[in-house]
């Protein structure tokens, strides 16, 4: 478990990372550094979004499949690390 | 033969009702096939045809009604959670989390995306993807292609007796048409029978000339009225000035007068700029500068002599070969003389001998162009002799720059009116030099020979692309140049601006030097008093220098004894005092003391 705590620990500690969370497959958030509601905003449309990234890259291709979802927006940019049963969702204000 | 079939009623039965009955068919016309017409005929044998048997399908649009869409997502919010699970309550919230932690599962993929998520964030922080790299620089247009300029049309004189073409001028809206001037300038050796027409030619048509302009005498110069486009100027080799209305026809409209008229061929002629538009003014070797208005063509308006000893006398006038004006500087104008002398003139003056303000000699020879830079309108160009040279009015004792001199004759030049650094000249050789001021000097930046024989004049067109030339033989050359040299560089005006400010505080050092110079040899010239009164001078000094010294030391031996002097006097002093009072004396007494030593080691 330390492991999870280090690497999490390192991943927020890294330049930029606004809030870091671990969401499972029905959107329950884990593991949050960031408030409640907007964990739980984060967690339900960003689990949609990878579910329906995830089926359009099979639909194109049925062997591939997503690997990491990345969303740049003008504020900040959301990275997704999809898995079967969990989500590792990063925001992070990329240097500008 | 009639087809015709009549009709008739009884006048009782009008009206009646029509009663229809039914007949066989009646066969009226028969026409057999005439077998002897069957000759003329090829039999097709065999015949395809296409026919098609199959199901006749149509095809039909409908268009349904509008099946509305509505997207629609539901936000999961806090849901999930397994039955046994109250979201609302905390504790238990917390429990269920803590359990999932310690899934081996959870622990193994969490590691897994944390490494993949690392390198993304890294990544992040290393470069920012969307940077604008160069954002503040402006789009640079570097024209890497070499200059070149290239003929597009050639226009030929129709005349089987070939003229020169000795002036062109564009026509002012839109530059499609270009009037030429032919004659002939070989003082009498005009062939027998040389006709006295100049042309206009469209651009268009290089076969033939659109209009043809027939005067009494060839036309020396041609100019269009650049406030009405139908009415052209020529000037005359018999002097006179003839106006033209190309809407009425080839024939003069108006000619001056021979007596009033210049004696000598019309070699300048431009049209000024006034309200009416109906003003001009003409140069000829003559030495006369006459205005005209072509309302009243009979007689000109003003007549000024070309005298720069300004006596008004026409037999020291220069002939004037070429002429100049600027709409900008409306009261001034230049003239360029066949003695190689440039006359800045003002018309406003109120006198005629102040008429000629200033002179500018330098050429050898006739200055068979001369025009102000569009830009720059105190630097002017002139071409005579072997040389062009750029002058600025305010060094007057020589040009700011001068190309060298070249093997042929340079007969015209004139200002790109687009970009300030550039002007064309054109020389006896048939060639056309391309001049860049701020590419280089010494050379032209482009040298084209357009034709074999001696190209007399030269015109830009206004938007400095188009160049037309004309050649002894009559032929004019259109050429259009490369865009490199025909559009404005970035910075041009400032760097050309700055070449001949340059170029003509050069000009005015050397002028200031060669003043200094030729005063010292005035001064010289007037004898070796001179030198003798610089030897004085010399010894003066010493002397000077020694009485200084002198005056020096006696100060400062006058003001020791002043003080020797004062020192005695204290000493005198100091007795009577000793008698007053003990302490003071002693104490002045030793102050005595003091000052005795030290006046003697002063003395000493």
């Amino acid at each position: 478990m330390t492991e999870v705590e280090e690497t999490l620990k390192r991943i927020q500690s890294h330049k930029g990372v606004i809030g870091t969370m671990v969401v499972n497959a029905e959107g329950i958030p884990i593991r949050t550094t960031l408030d409640n509601s907007t964990t739980v905003q984060y967690a339900g449309l960003l689990h949609q979004l990878t579910m329906k990234a995830r089926s359009t890259i099979r639909d194109i291709d049925p062997q591939n499949d997503l690997t990491f979802l990345r969303i740049r927006s003008k504020k900040h940019e959301i990275m997704v690390a999809p898995d079967k049963e969990y989500l590792l969702i990063v925001i992070q204000n990329p240097c500008e | 033969m009639e087809i015709v079939y009549v009709y008739l009623k009884k006048r009782s039965e009008f009206g009646k009702q029509c009663n229809f009955s039914d007949r066989p068919a009646d066969l009226n016309v028969d026409i057999l096939p005439n077998p002897k017409l069957a000759a003329q005929f090829v039999e097709r044998n065999p015949v395809d045809m296409g026919i098609q048997c199959s199901v006749s399908m149509s095809e039909h649009e409908a268009n349904t009604e509008r099946f509305e869409m509505e997207t629609r997502g539901v936000n999961h919010i806090e849901g999930g959670w397994p039955k046994d699970v109250n979201p609302l309550e905390l504790e238990q919230t917390i429990r269920f989390r803590k359990k999932v932690e310690k899934d081996e599962n959870y622990i193994n993929t969490i590691t897994q995306l944390g490494v993949i998520m690392e390198h993304c964030i890294k990544q992040n922080n290393a470069i920012d993807i969307y940077e604008e790299y160069f954002d503040d620089e402006e789009e640079v247009e570097v024209t890497e292609e070499a200059s070149s300029a290239k003929t597009i049309n050639v226009f030929r004189d129709p005349q089987e007796i070939k003229r020169t073409a000795t002036h062109l001028s564009w026509h002012p809206d839109g530059n499609r048409k270009l009037a030429v001037a032919y004659s002939c300038l070989d003082f009498q050796r005009a062939p027998m029978g040389m006709s006295h027409d100049s042309y206009v030619w469209d651009l268009e048509n290089p076969n033939r000339p659109e209009m043809a302009l027939k005067p009494s005498s060839p036309l020396v110069t041609v100019e269009y009225n650049p406030k009405d486009s139908h009415v052209i100027l020529g000037g005359c080799y018999n002097g006179q000035i003839a106006c033209w209305d190309t809407r009425k026809g080839s024939l003069v409209a108006e000619l001056s007068t021979i007596e009033f008229s210049h004696r000598d061929p019309v070699y300048g002629s431009i049209w000024l700029q006034s309200k009416t538009g109906t003003e001009c003014f003409s140069a000829s070797t003559d030495g006369q500068v006459m205005w005209w208005d072509i309302r009243k063509i009979s007689e000109p308006t003003e007549v000024v002599i070309l005298d720069i000893t300004k006596k008004e006398q026409l037999e020291n006038a220069l002939g004037a070969i070429s002429l100049e004006f600027e709409s900008t500087l409306p009261t001034k104008f230049m003239v360029g003389t066949e003695q190689g002398i440039v006359i800045s003139c003002n018309r406003k003056a109120k006198t005629p001998a102040e008429k000629i303000v200033c002179t500018f000699s330098g050429h050898h020879g006739p200055i068979y162009a001369l025009q102000r830079n569009p830009f720059y309108p105190k630097n002017f160009l002139t071409v005579g002799d072997w040389t062009a040279r750029i002058w600025s009015e305010d060094s007057r004792e020589s040009s700011i720059m001068w190309t060298k001199y070249h093997m042929a004759y340079l007969t015209d030049g004139a200002w790109s009116p687009v970009r300030p650094a550039v002007f064309f000249t054109t020389k006896m050789d048939g060639t056309l030099d391309i001049w860049d001021v701020m590419f280089k000097h010494s050379d032209p930046a482009l040298s084209l020979k357009v034709c074999d024989e001696a190209l007399f004049c030269l015109r830009v067109q206004d938007n400095g692309c188009l160049i037309a030339c004309g050649s002894q033989r009559g032929t004019t050359t259109l050429l259009e140049v490369s865009s490199g040299l025909s559009t404005l560089q970035r910075n041009e005006k400032n760097i050309a601006s700055s070449i001949f400010e340059r170029e003509t505080r050069r000009e005015k050092i050397l002028e200031a030097r060669q003043k200094e110079m030729r005063l010292k040899e005035k001064g010289k010239a007037e004898g070796k008093d001179e030198d003798q009164r610089d030897e004085e001078l010399a010894t003066n000094l010493e002397e000077m220098v020694a009485k200084a010294e002198k005056e020096f030391f006696d100060i400062i031996f006058a003001e020791l004894k002043k003080e020797e002097a004062e020192a005695l006097e204290k000493k005198a002093k100091a007795p009577k005092k000793l008698s007053l009072e003990a302490d003071e004396e002693e104490e002045e007494g030793e102050e005595a003391g003091e000052e005795e030593g030290s006046d003697e080691e002063k003395s000493a």
